[in-house]
């Protein structure tokens, strides 16, 4: 948590300060005071008086339901758990049933668990029920047979979850409470307790890999900090608490951040200072030749590090950006001539360097990217402009650097920022599309008009109706958009599957290329089937990516499902609208697309009506492809 | 560090953990005395204390103190050493 800058000296009488009148403001303070790094007495404070405020559905904040199941104590994690939540936006709601009655309250469909209506779902398993009976002489076969068995019995429970409710399920991994037995040899031993512990984790992420359940991998936290500050022999005799107090703050950041990702709320882009951040020195200054980068010395070696690491954020599909104060000649002078700058202009989506203020850099970034504020990371080594950035961009993450650059890297890594649930080929491809996007607007700037610059672009799309290969995608679409999404309806891949394999929805899915390459899967829509009207098509949600916004890709892909429509024999195609703080762009979309407003719905959730007899076929440059 | 000292210590994490800025504890104060002082943030009493001090206590101790001042005393014990 060393990320987070440290708590203001008067935490507590800030806490004590808060306007009661108003509840709204009360929780956006709340959320700024939890942006701190507080042990988990600072903790508490925060979350009894977050707990005892009862903000009714506050903008800008989402709810979530989340039921803990475990066989151990859990009550000390709730407080870091919604404090975590708070840092992200998150108001946890939690349950955490009763002690020791988790299979009941899974297998009975009418249970509380089920009637507390989860959207997520932890299950805690704990290695001295899981591990501790089988024997030390038993061989691997034997080992595995008894440990598959004691996981596949898990992913049962994660089935019956999944059937009695839309959450989504996460399993923690076995924390491993147990001590040395033989010494290195206890990684050799097929029934030694370390390589139980390991060998069952691994069983645990193959099953969730194919039951779509998401993991909070405690044993690679306990790696990194140490199974001792987070198993404390003492507490557990004193409590049953398997997770020491110390360290419920560090669990409550793992497990708001898989949540966050899950609801497309992980940032997207790493925006980079350059001077003391990138290099060391300052380029104005000391020129080329002067700034300290690469090998041959410590201090230069931290900094590669740096870029390496951002490299790697980048391969995986995170953005990168660049803003500095600096003379934008000289800067981009260090990336094409220094012959030890391991980042290139090319990996750079937007490049801003210049002399002015660094939070009108920052949001000319996000416009540029088309991303919002709260995708963005920001990272700088001068802790004047940290605080500058937090205080007028509060929505921006600003890491509190240590003041060892070798250090950097550490820190960065540690926030949780990036969270991610999948990993897809579109990620690996983003990189690409983004630097595309660079020769896009290259070739904008020189078209004549708009029309020019759309007709020279080259467009096709394709598109497929329950494509299996496209759903991790497409579910990964759905959960993460927010500009382009019309409804703001998530589902997780496994609800999605259900649906088609139901025949309830039908998943269309639209690839767009052009000439300057493909940019993957940028549009879902989901229609429904079993709608009563059998004249009308239905669309529950439409989303797209927000990097082909201005495309007229939405006016294609309405030509295109009303051809489908037709091939149907349907009269008419109904859409709805819910509004939310993000999605103000498509807020006229069903009305471009010549839709009238139905009187049957109401602000919160509208309802849009085409005649497909009065349909316009809308003028674009695209071309559609395709098996559809 | 004297008793008196740590009592007020001790009044500050109590105070902190329940939102009770009138705790005052006195060496034969009890959990009972005080509102809230459940076995749930006995435990984080304990906890605090050993973070803020840097000391630790035995399991056997935690389980037998009876009043702060029992606390107090083993505290002053383990920041002798």
């Amino acid at each position: 948590m060393k990320h987070l800058p440290q708590k203001p000296s008067d935490f507590a009488e800030r806490l004590r300060a808060l306007p009661e009148s108003d509840q709204d403001e009360q929780l956006a303070i709340l959320a700024r005071l939890a942006d701190h790094q507080l042990d988990f007495i600072d903790t508490l404070q925060l979350d009894r008086i977050f707990t005892a405020s009862d903000a009714a559905k506050p903008s800008g904040f989402e709810t979530i339901r989340l039921a803990i199941l475990a066989s151990h104590t859990v009550a000390h994690l709730l407080p870091s758990i919604r404090v975590a939540g708070l840092r992200r936006h998150l108001i946890i709601q939690a349950y955490t049933g009763e002690y020791g009655q988790y299979y009941q309250d899974i297998l009975d469909p009418h249970s509380a668990l089920y009637r507390f209506g989860p959207d997520v779902v932890l299950l805690i398993a704990s290695a001295s029920q899981q591990i501790t009976d089988i024997p030390l002489n038993a061989d691997s076969e034997t080992a595995t047979c008894i440990l598959a068995e004691r996981a596949e019995h898990l992913r049962g429970l994660w089935r019956r979850i999944q059937e009695n409710s839309e959450a989504t399920v996460i399993q923690q991994t076995l924390l491993d409470v147990t001590e040395p037995l033989f010494g290195s040899l206890d990684r050799s031993v097929p029934g030694s307790p370390q390589r139980l512990v390991r060998r069952f984790n691994d069983l645990l992420t193959e099953n969730a890999a194919a039951q779509r359940v998401l993991l909070l991998d405690i044993e690679s936290a306990c790696r990194l900090d140490g199974r001792d500050m987070w198993f404390d022999s003492a507490r557990w005799l004193q409590g049953k608490y398997e997770i020491a107090p110390v360290a419920a703050p560090v669990y409550g950041e793992m497990l708001a951040s898989i949540i966050a990702g899950d609801r497309g709320r992980s940032r997207k882009c790493l925006i980079l200072d350059l001077d003391n951040t990138l290099w060391g020195g300052v380029i104005g200054d000391d020129g080329i030749d002067g700034i300290t980068l690469g090998h041959g010395n410590a201090l230069g070696e931290a900094y590669l590090a740096v870029q390496e690491y951002a490299l790697r954020l980048q391969e995986r599909g995170i953005i990168l950006a660049v803003c500095s104060k600096n003379d934008p000649m000289l800067a981009r002078r260090v990336f094409d001539e220094h012959p030890d700058m391991r980042l290139r202009l090319s990996d750079i989506a937007t490049f801003q360097a210049n002399w002015e203020d660094k939070s009108a850099n920052i949001r000319r970034i996000a416009e540029s990217l088309n991303i919002g504020l709260e995708s963005l990371v920001f990272l700088d080594d001068n802790p004047a402009e940290r605080e500058r950035i937090r205080a007028s961009l509060p929505m921006v993450a600003v890491p509190e650097l240590p003041d060892d650059p070798a250090e950097y890297v550490r820190c960065l890594a540690r926030a949780r920022y990036f969270e991610a649930t999948a990993f897809t080929a579109d990620d690996l491809q983003r990189a690409e599309q983004y630097h595309a996007q660079g020769g896009r607007a290259a070739l904008q700037s020189s078209a004549q008009s708009l029309n020019d610059f759309l007709r020279s672009l080259d467009m096709r799309i394709s598109c497929d109706c329950n494509a299996k290969v496209d759903m991790p995608r497409a579910a990964q679409l759905l959960a993460k958009t927010n500009q382009f999404n019309m409804t703001q309806r998530r589902y997780s891949p496994d609800q999605i599957a259900r649906m088609i394999q139901s025949n309830s929805v039908s998943v269309y899915t639209f690839r767009l290329i052009d000439r300057f390459g493909d940019n993957g899967l940028v549009s879902v829509m989901l229609i429904r089937n079993n709608s009563s009207d059998h004249s009308d098509l239905e669309v529950l949600n439409w989303v797209m990516s927000c990097r082909v916004f201005g495309r007229q890709l939405e006016h294609e892909i309405m030509n295109k499902i009303v051809e489908i429509a037709r091939r149907d024999a349907r009269r008419t195609i109904t859409g709805w609208f819910h509004p939310s703080e993000r999605n103000a762009v498509v807020a006229d979309l069903y009305e471009r697309c010549g839709f009238a407003r139905s009187t049957d719905g109401n602000d919160a959730n509208s309802k849009w009506r085409l005649m497909i007899d009065d349909y316009q076929f809308a003028e674009t440059h695209i071309q559609t492809e395709g098996s559809q | 560090m004297n008793e008196e000292r740590l009592l007020k210590l001790f009044s500050d994490i109590l105070q902190r953990l329940l939102g009770d800025d009138s705790i005052r504890l006195h060496p034969d104060t009890v959990r009972a005395d005080i509102d809230g002082w459940d076995s749930f943030n006995y435990v984080n009493f304990i906890v605090a204390i050993e973070q803020e001090l840097c000391v630790r206590f035995q399991v056997a101790d935690v389980e037998s103190f009876k009043t702060v001042g029992d606390i107090a005393d083993e505290t002053l014990r383990l920041l002798e050493d």
